[in-house]
């Protein structure tokens, strides 16, 4: 039911972990549906020079948190914060129809993430 | 790969002495039971073996044995014809929050129809309360439905007992028993049920084939008008091979009943122990007293069921669990949620349900694979991080 590319980042999840003093953190999701997102980034210079992922969620949970991380790694905030949970569903070439809504909020737990890092760090913004 | 199956409460493997009586009826027997001429005998024989089969399995009359195509057209016909055949005594029925969605799906669409429906909770360990049973008994109570055991847990229900508590209000008691029949002793000569269901593909039949015990005596409005089929009780021509291959399975299950409890409640307790002896914060749910020989339900705390089975597939190992990612729905196991588990750890349940083919070499292969998928799992959790 899921694709190559989910497999492959079910198998071999890239960045996982948490940033000891992260520049900015996002927790998305809750126990009730069965999957939370932790992602923890680190800025400098409004750029995303790491980013690590805990997830606790099925296989698209954990396939699009390792996704999103591989996406942004080295981007600057705004291209970054373009992306979209459909992006990261169409880099894992595609999620199926019932995982779209429950399973793919990697993009949220980003954008928690780089909110969490403006409010910090308002001087930057 | 090790290819391991433990997921026979889903579907079991179709026997292949079953698929040997079959293959006949497909190929050269396929004659109309009904017909008057030669080629109905063979047919019309083989189908009153079947019937004679399954009989022997309940410990009932062949005339008391409806053939049916599923687990879930057994369950309905039970439910809606009595609740049809009795709704000028009544409109009230009894059932439990843990059944199959065949009965509880049921249920609600009489309740949408106008009937009274009460849902029997269980305790933690998924137990009924039988004076609650008692207590939502009203005048107009014409059906109790209990499932005979959980598909999930694999827990018991006190069917004897709750057959007592109708029979003396006079309430007709139907029992799914689809996850029961073939893997415990069942005799309705003095189980006191009135109706009972049975499926096919869990016993090492075909699928596409189930029947309902319907005893001597008992009314019911039929599901399927039509021809004069299983004696009006369900038109439309049957299906005779896969029929024989119910009664084939039945004989095979009914012969070999005590010698394969003894192999799956052995093969059951080695895998409990041997998770339990390798992976901490995991849970045996449901009434390990009064369970299924076959069935383990545990949940691994801090992980998700179905990346849990995705691990197990990519060692080859096939089970399943009571994620709702598995269900296709956003709501975790409604069993589970029901014995007062928090969505995580139901979220984080598997059911092993183990059949008579299955090996104690395979169970200490999943004993060997498990942990390290659980350990990779919570290492990516944040709630098991936070936990510790």
């Amino acid at each position: 039911m899921y694709s190559k590319k989910v497999m492959d980042h079910f198998s071999n999840p890239r960045n996982v972990g948490e940033i000891e003093k992260p520049s900015g953190e996002g927790t998305v999701g809750n126990p009730a549906c069965g999957d939370i997102m932790k992602l923890t980034i680190k800025v400098e210079d409004d750029k995303i020079t790491d980013v690590k992922f805990k997830t606790f969620g099925c296989g698209a949970a954990i396939a699009t948190s390792s996704m999103v991380t591989e996406l942004v790694k080295g981007k600057n905030l705004d291209d970054a914060d373009s992306i979209s949970n459909d992006t990261v569903a169409e880099a894992l070439d595609g999620l199926p129809p019932v995982k779209m809504h429950c399973s793919n909020l990697a993009a949220d737990a980003l954008h928690a993430a780089i909110e969490n890092y403006k409010e910090t760090h308002p001087a930057k913004k | 790969m090790e290819k391991i199956y433990i997921d026979h409460n889903a579907t079991t493997p179709l026997d292949h002495e079953v698929l040997d009586e079959m293959l006949p009826f497909l190929r050269d027997d396929w004659g109309n039971p009904s017909s008057v001429h030669w080629a109905a005998r063979g047919p019309k024989a083989a189908m009153d073996t079947a019937r004679e089969r399954v009989a022997a399995l309940l410990n009932c009359a062949p005339l008391e044995v409806v053939f049916t195509a599923t687990g879930t057209e057994g369950d309905n016909h039970a439910i809606k014809g009595v609740a049809l055949a009795k709704k000028n005594k009544g409109n009230h029925i009894i059932t439990t929050v843990v059944e199959h969605p065949a009965v509880l799906n049921t249920c609600k669409y009489l309740e949408k129809e106008g009937f009274a429906v009460t849902y029997l909770k269980v305790d933690a360990m998924g137990r009924l309360d039988l004076d609650e049973l008692r207590a939502a008994i009203r005048p107009e109570t014409i059906l109790i439905s209990i499932m005979y055991a959980n598909n999930e847990t694999g827990v018991i229900f006190p069917i004897d007992e709750i057959g007592e508590i109708a029979r003396e209000k006079g309430i007709v008691f139907h029992t799914d028993a689809v996850q029961a029949v073939g893997k415990i002793p069942i005799d309705v000569k003095t189980l006191k049920v009135d109706l009972l269901t049975l499926s096919g593909h869990k016993l090492y039949g075909p699928k596409g084939t189930g029947a309902l015990f319907v005893r001597r005596g008992v009314r019911l409005v039929p599901l399927m008008h039509g021809g004069h089929q299983e004696r009006n009780r369900r038109g439309g021509t049957e299906n005779v091979a896969g029929l024989v291959g119910l009664g084939k399975a039945c004989e095979m299950a009914n012969e070999s009943m005590e010698e394969n409890v003894k192999h799956m409640s052995g093969l059951r307790d080695r895998l409990e122990k041997g998770i339990a002896a390798k992976i901490p914060d995991i849970k045996i749910n449901g009434d390990v007293e009064h369970r299924l020989p076959n069935t383990a339900n545990i949940s691994f705390e801090y992980v998700e069921g179905e990346s849990l089975l995705l691990g197990l597939d990519m060692m080859g190992v096939a089970a399943s669990s009571g994620s709702a990612c598995t269900s296709g729905s956003l709501e975790p196991s409604h069993v589970l949620l029901a014995m007062s588990l928090s969505h995580e750890m139901s979220h984080g349940s598997v059911r092993f349900s183990f059949g008579k083919d299955n090996t104690e070499a395979e169970i200490d292969y999943i004993i060997e694979v498990m942990p390290p998928i659980v350990e990779r799992m919570r290492s990516m959790s944040p709630l098991y991080a936070g936990a510790k």
